[in-house]
Order: structure tokens, then C-alpha cells, then sequence
């Protein structure tokens, strides 16, 4: 286990350079740069010292070196845009945020969508079944745009539970997290009947059942273990996309999270920012990917070994 | 378990909750009297007011420091500041300030003429490169210090007589003088602060942090969390504090108009920074005292590439502007909230209003004669144009219908292409287009924001449009004392550009807006400026 968990990460390292580098390039080939706005520099002497002082005079080839040379002792270099601010320090205060309204949303995922799906997985093609179902359709199918409006109308301005939007007290996770979260429950829910159906028809099952376990214990304790596969496959790439936060929620709700920054660098050309905010997000895919791995080692022994 | 909030959802949505749309407002428990909660469009980029380049700047910045003048809470008109009397000498060019001796920064300093002396050669110093710094570029030898071209800062004409005098010297009479002093580039700030927290000119310099931050204006800075809130704090040490009556202003960086319209609704904030377009007509019936539409220093133009064929003809740039109806459009597009146009610059800018001979009113005839004139009787023979604008609903709406009438008044074919913003501003600044939306607010309250853009090789021409006279007539305006000949001078200027027409004018902005009839003080002006020290909720609500 120890010597995959270390390979993995040293393959981490060559994709990880080749994002950087990706980035980098197509970034500067991209048309416009920080600088350019609606009232253009006037002064091309200007212009000339505010380039010297990013490094943009230098050949592209330099300013890649020297990117590169800066990264390997963790400087992301100041913002373009938010000029008082490092990279380091943006992402340090706003993955936090992004990462709390992640988890919120996950445990809203997997509550309801774990529920639903064992609910549906009981009785197979009855009410109990078309009823979660239907919903997780419609959950799937309506986006977050429409579904965090919809949900400020009916609870923040008609019913004025909760604030439309900030990120300020406790109930201000409620709406944020029901609205990224029923997304992914919708998926967890047919993941989870999918994975339930097919495993309580195996073998095994039958066995506990025989041996007089009780249905309880037959589904939480032996069904479940093996109808979550599916749910933990999906989770790896559901947890990074849920705490590397959404730019939509994080807009609706008027989240501070790094969501927003990792959007908004890339329509500003903060060159800065952009490179990292992807190489964070990529490095942070690269590790839930590979704790998603080791979980599903944990949970299904015919990958043991392997 | 899924249903149980969704079945609420559709219930309510059945009953019809969503179209309660504005009618309510409560009271929101964390609004206190005296605190006023203001959207404010973009995080701002920094509150550093030599660096920093926009108008959600601008609003916090006016809290936290006080400029030589102030401006009137209604008309704008300049009116003491840290300076409390100033002189102009007979010729114009010298300016005589007296700073008031009780003018404190929040460390409890006096406010000197040496901080402001100081403050400008920071702003001008090359390695700053600060954007705005031809913002000064009036001052005698300013342009060239900022150039490099001068190392000695005492040849510019900045100099403190004694603690309290500033004498300024200008490179030639400047009318406006006045009004760019409230500008967020002439405002000082407290160099044994920046220097504390790192190199005078580094833009860089944490120096604008909460803790940090040391102002001399009616507020102080409290707290600042990025893309969340900045939060001013009413300033113990302001020589004015007893006219203060706000304890606190909430900045709310909401970008998106419909977020920032539902936290208007729910009392969240005060005042929003805009409204969305589609919200106008249900706001005009229901609610119209949050409605706040007021002129604002800005225009919503067409740019023609000059250079190419066909528009280097000009009876073709005629011709099309002639067959925009701007009435229609107005009305149509925009819900009635701009005012459209026939000239440029925008009606009372600094007392000046075009009156001259050409306007381009909407006379489809006369337009399709002048297409005819130029070679393209009934639009044959003529190109496809190529319209660019930048990606936007509503942009992309007012293309359209230009678009329409331009192809029935005209007969002519017209294809949109539209690009991501920087992109289209690239675009724009390397010419490669033929027609292309554009946009100008005034950078301060005088015609000549306006008119010098269209100088010869001028930095935002990007329409190839040179005019020898028109050249002329705005470098003789410059060296105008008198307003009125002034403005003359402007107005024939101004007529030479609605005549060769390398720019279509659309509409003149407003502000759009909406404010709570709670807050007081809060008037309309043509820069969307309301000096806080004179705004104040009503109290009992």
C-alpha cells in the first residue's frame, strides 16, 4: 500500500509540470493581458514599467524559467489583478471557504442520496422506488443557476429564513449547500440503488440472509459495503469538484471561495493567479483520485494486492 | 428525502411565491441605523489610490481619504476640503492652497503640504508606473518626471511653501483644474506608512492592508475580506467628524446584478450598484421609490475603422448613423433607461452641452441617398460589415438591433462577431475590425475627457480618424481660460467629429440603480459620486 501511495505521488510530479507548462503557454498565447482595460494605458512609457516590473519584457522562454524556478520553492508570485495580494495568500484565505461549503454540500449529497438510494434499492419498480427516483431525475436535470434563485425565492425572500446571500453565520451554509449538494445526492442516489440492486442479488448476500443475520444488518452491514463501489468511484472526482468550489453557487450565494478567483483570474489575464489556482486545483484532484484508490483497496478485497 | 425540500419548492412555486417579486423588505436584524450597506460591483483591485484604476475603488477610497477638495453632495462643485481657501493666480497657472490646520491623518499626524508634495512625486515616480498618473500630467514638468526624462523633482511644480501652503504649478491653464483634484490620483497618502511596510514605488506594497492602513478621510478602514465585505469605520480623528453621521459603511463586492438585486430585496443592502436591465419595468410599477435612474458622465458609441474601405468613406459612416433610431432602441432595448443621443458629449458636462450644427437624428432617406452617393444605390455592391462587441447580453441585443435597422434602412449586410472581453479589446486597440462597440466615462467632469480622445494618433482613438483642424481647435480649447470661449471651441471641435463621423454615438448612460428611501443625502449626480460624509439613514427604521 505505502509503495503505491509513493509512486502515485511521484507520477503526480511529471503531470503536474505538464499542466504547469500547458497553462502557462496557452495563457500568454491567449489574446489581451493583464494591463489591457476599456481606458488603455496611455503612456507607452508606462505600459514599458509596469511590464518591467511583472517581467513581462523579458523573452517568454525567461519568464517561463523563472516561473518555474519560483514554484519549486512554493512562490506564486503577487496577483496581477489584486495588486497588495500574493497567489499564496488568496488561495490559503479562500480554499478554506470553498472547501467548507464542499463539505457541507457532500454530507447533503451523501445523506440524501445514500437514503434515497437504499430506500429505492428496497422494493424494486414500486413507489418507493418511482418516488426518489423521479426526484433525483429532476434533481439531476435542473442546474445549480436555476435551482440556488429558486431556492433564495421560496426561503430568503418569501419566507425569510435565511439571508440571499454572504457567507456570515451558520444558516448561511444552508442554501449554498442544499443547492451544489442535490446535484450530486441526485447522482449518489442512482448510484447507489445501481450498486445495492446488483449486490444483493449476489451470492453472499443470500448467505447472511441464511445464517439468520437480520435485513438490517444484511443491508447496512453486507449489502452496502459492496453497493457503494459505484458511490466511492464517483466520489473521487465529486469531492474535488465540490471543494475546489463552484464559480455558479459561490456567484449566487456570494461566497468568497476560490472558485470565484479561479474564474475571474482567467477573464482578468492574472497570469499569476491563473497558473495557481490550476496547478492547486490539479495537485488537489491528483490526491483525491488517490485517496479515492485507497479507499476502494480498503472496500473491495479482490483489488488487494493488485 | 430529496423531497422533502423539493416538494416545498414546487408547492410554493405552484402558489405562486415567485412572483412576489419586490414587495418585500424586512428588516433585516443585522442592519443598524447608521450602518449603510452599499453593493459595489467588483472586489476592488487594491486601495492603493495611486495604483488602482475603476470605479469600485473610487467608492471605498472616498471614504478613507480626503483630496486638497471636496465635492458638493448635489451639483459636484468643488468645495473645501483638506484645503479650506485656494487662489489662481491672474495668467491661471499658479495655485495657491491653504490646508487647514486641524486636517489629521488616522495616526493623529497633521496633514501637511509636504505629504501632498510627497504623495505626487510618489504618483509620478516611473517605477510606480501608475496608470493614472496623466492624471497630473497638467502640473509643469509632471509629464516629464513620469517619463524619466527628469530626475530632479523639485523642477516640478509642486512645492510647500510652508506647513500648510501648496503652491501648484501648472504646464498651462487648465479650466478643470479643480475638478480632477477629486480624482482618486490626487489624493495624498501617508509616505512613513507606506515605507513601513515595504518600497515607496512597488505596487506591490501591502501597505492598503486593514491594521495597516493609515487615511486622513471621514472613515477608517476596519476590515477587508476579499470578495466578501470591506467595512469603514467613522474616523475619530477627522477635522469634520460632527458632520458625519454614518458609524459605518459596508462595501459588498456583488458582481452579478441578480444576485445583488435579491440581496437588495431581502434589505441586505442599501443601495445597489446596478440593476438588471429585465428588472426596470417590474421596479417602475411596483416599486418605483427604490428606482434610481440618473445621468451619468458616459457614452455608448460605435467605433468605425476609418482606414478601410467602405467606411473610409465618409458618406458611408454618414449614411449609417443616420439610419440608427435611437429613440426606438432606447425604448425598446433598454427599457427606456438611457437617454439616446444625436452628439457625443454628454448633455452639462462641466456646464458644456453640444449645440452645434450637424446631430445625427434618424432620417433613413437622407441615409440611403448618402449610400447611394458613396456608390451603393439601395446597399448593392456593398461589403458585408463585420459589427464587434464584447460577449454581453445586452450588447449583444443593441447589435442586434442595430443590425435590423440597418439592414432595412440600408439594404446592407451586416454579420455580428462577438469575443471574450480582453480579447475584444485587443481587437479594438490593433484595429482589426470595421465597426465596433465601445463605451467612455469621463475620467473627470470637463469636454475635454470627452473630445482630446480623438486627437491624432490620440491613445484611444483606434479609428485612424486625424483631423488637422479638429487638432487644432482642442489644443486652442486647452490654452482657453474663458469658459465660454472655451466651449465654442469644443463645440466646433465636436462638430467636426459628428460630421466626418468616426463614431456612431448611441446613448448617454444612467446610473442604474436602486437605493432605499431610508438613506438620505444620497443625490443624483452626473459622476454617481455622493460623498459620504453627507449621507445618513433615516433614523426609526
Amino acid at each position: 500500500m505505502w509503495k503505491l501511495i509513493f509512486f502515485r505521488l511521484l507520477k503526480a510530479i511529471p503531470v503536474l509540470l505538464v499542466i504547469a507548462t500547458i497553462t502557462f503557454f496557452m495563457l500568454r498565447l491567449t489574446p489581451g493581458g493583464p494591463f489591457d482595460r476599456e481606458k488603455p494605458i496611455k503612456d507607452p512609457e508606462i505600459k514599458k514599467q509596469l511590464e518591467a516590473h511583472y517581467g513581462l519584457d523579458k523573452p517568454l522562454s525567461a519568464q517561463y524559467l523563472e516561473f518555474l524556478g519560483k514554484l519549486m520553492v512554493g512562490d506564486l508570485g503577487p496577483s496581477f489583478k489584486h495588486s497588495n495580494r500574493t497567489v499564496n495568500e488568496v488561495i490559503v484565505k479562500a480554499f478554506p471557504v470553498s472547501a467548507e461549503l464542499g463539505l457541507w454540500s457532500l454530507l447533503v449529497a451523501l445523506g440524501l442520496g445514500l437514503t434515497a438510494g437504499m430506500i429505492a434499492s428496497i422494493r424494486p419498480n414500486s413507489f418507493l422506488d418511482y418516488t426518489p427516483m423521479t426526484l433525483a431525475m429532476v434533481g439531476i436535470c435542473v442546474p445549480t443557476f436555476v435551482m440556488g434563485p429558486i431556492l433564495i425565492l421560496v426561503f430568503s425572500l418569501k419566507l425569510e429564513w435565511f439571508n440571499a446571500s454572504g457567507w456570515d453565520q451558520w444558516a448561511d451554509r444552508v442554501l449554498p449547500a442544499l443547492t451544489l449538494g442535490g446535484v450530486y445526492a441526485a447522482y449518489v442516489a442512482r448510484l447507489t440503488r445501481g450498486g445495492m440492486l446488483e449486490v444483493m442479488s449476489q451470492d453472499y448476500i443470500r448467505t447472511a440472509r441464511a445464517k439468520g443475520a437480520s435485513e438490517a444488518r444484511v443491508l447496512l452491514k453486507h449489502g452496502l459495503r459492496g453497493g457503494l463501489m459505484p458511490v466511492v468511484a464517483f466520489l473521487g472526482p465529486a469531492v474535488a469538484g465540490l471543494i475546489s468550489g463552484s464559480f455558479v453557487v459561490e456567484t449566487i450565494f456570494q461566497i468568497p471561495g476560490l472558485g470565484r478567483h479561479f474564474v475571474e483570474a482567467a477573464f482578468n489575464r492574472d497570469y499569476t493567479m491563473v497558473m495557481g489556482t490550476v496547478l492547486f486545483f490539479a495537485a488537489l484532484i491528483i490526491l483525491l483520485n488517490l485517496l479515492v484508490d485507497i479507499i476502494q483497496v480498503w472496500l473491495n478485497p479482490r483489488l488487494r494486492g493488485t | 428525502m430529496f423531497h422533502r425540500f423539493i416538494v416545498p419548492v414546487l408547492v410554493c412555486l405552484m402558489l405562486g411565491c415567485g412572483k412576489s417579486s419586490t414587495s418585500k423588505k424586512s428588516d433585516n436584524p443585522s442592519v443598524h441605523p447608521q450602518i449603510l450597506n452599499l453593493g459595489n460591483g467588483a472586489e476592488p483591485e487594491g486601495l492603493d489610490p495611486h495604483v488602482v484604476t475603476g470605479v469600485p475603488e473610487h467608492n471605498v477610497l472616498v471614504a478613507l481619504i480626503e483630496g486638497l477638495v471636496g465635492e458638493d453632495p448635489k451639483d459636484l462643485h468643488p468645495v473645501p476640503g483638506v484645503a479650506e481657501r485656494w487662489e489662481n493666480s491672474e495668467d491661471g497657472l499658479v495655485w495657491t492652497f491653504h490646508l487647514r490646520s486641524n486636517a489629521r491623518w488616522s495616526t493623529g499626524d497633521t496633514v501637511t503640504a509636504q505629504d501632498f508634495v510627497l504623495s505626487y512625486k510618489r504618483m509620478l515616480s516611473p517605477k510606480l508606473a501608475s496608470q493614472y498618473a496623466y492624471m497630473l500630467h497638467v502640473v509643469k514638468n509632471a509629464k516629464e518626471f513620469n517619463a524619466g526624462k527628469i530626475k530632479d523633482f523639485s523642477r516640478v511644480g509642486f512645492e510647500a511653501v510652508d506647513e500648510h501652503t501648496l503652491k501648484i504649478t501648472l504646464a498651462g491653464p487648465t479650466p478643470y483644474f479643480l475638478s480632477l483634484l477629486n480624482h482618486y490620483s490626487w489624493f495624498p497618502v501617508h509616505i512613513p506608512t507606506v515605507k513601513k511596510y515595504g518600497p515607496v514605488d512597488s505596487p506591490n506594497n501591502p501597505w492598503t492592508r486593514p491594521g495597516n492602513f493609515v487615511g486622513n478621510g471621514p472613515f477608517v478602514l476596519d476590515k477587508w475580506e476579499v470578495n466578501d465585505v470591506i467595512v469603514v469605520k467613522k474616523s475619530p480623528t477627522y477635522w469634520d467628524k460632527a458632520k458625519v453621521s454614518l458609524k459605518e459603511i459596508n462595501f459588498k463586492p456583488i458582481s452579478s446584478a441578480e444576485v445583488e438585486e435579491r440581496a437588495f430585496r431581502s434589505g441586505q443592502i442599501h443601495v445597489s450598484n446596478t440593476i438588471p436591465l429585465n428588472k426596470i419595468d417590474v421596479y417602475r410599477k411596483k416599486n418605483p421609490q427604490d428606482l434610481r435612474l440618473d445621468p451619468y458622465l458616459g457614452v455608448y458609441f460605435y467605433r468605425l475603422n476609418v482606414t478601410e474601405p467602405p467606411l473610409d468613406n465618409k458618406k458611408v459612416r454618414q449614411a449609417l448613423g443616420l439610419a440608427i433610431d435611437r429613440e426606438s432602441l432606447v425604448r425598446n432595448v433598454l427599457r427606456g433607461a438611457d437617454k439616446p443621443t444625436t452628439f457625443f458629449t454628454p448633455p452639462d458636462t462641466g456646464g458644456y452641452t453640444y449645440n452645434g450644427g450637424p446631430k445625427i437624428s434618424f432620417d433613413p432617406d437622407r441615409a440611403s441617398r448618402l449610400l447611394a452617393e458613396a456608390g451603393y444605390p439601395q446597399g448593392k455592391g456593398f461589403p458585408k460589415l463585420k459589427l464587434l462587441y464584447n460577449t454581453s447580453e445586452a450588447h449583444q441585443r443593441i447589435a442586434e438591433a442595430i443590425q435590423q435597422m440597418w439592414q432595412n434602412n440600408l439594404k446592407v449586410q451586416i454579420e455580428l462577431t462577438n469575443e471574450e472581453w480582453k480579447v475584444y479589446l485587443n481587437t479594438q486597440q490593433k484595429m482589426e475590425y470595421q465597426v465596433s462597440r465601445a463605451g467612455w466615462i469621463g475620467d473627470y467632469n470637463d469636454p475635454n475627457t470627452f473630445l482630446d480622445m480623438w486627437l491624432t494618433g490620440g491613445g484611444n482613438n483606434y479609428t485612424g480618424f486625424a483631423n488637422e483642424k479638429f487638432d487644432q481647435l482642442i489644443a486652442s480649447a486647452s490654452q482657453e481660460s474663458d469658459s465660454q470661449k472655451r466651449f465654442s471651441l469644443f463645440g466646433k471641435a465636436e462638430e467636426i467629429l459628428l460630421d466626418e463621423m468616426p463614431i456612431i454615438p448611441i446613448y448617454h448612460y444612467t446610473s442604474k440603480y436602486l437605493a432605499s428611501p431610508k438613506v438620505k443625502g444620497w443625490h443624483p449626480t452626473i459622476l454617481n459620486h455622493h460623498p459620504y460624509k453627507h449621507v445618513s439613514i433615516k433614523p426609526g427604521d
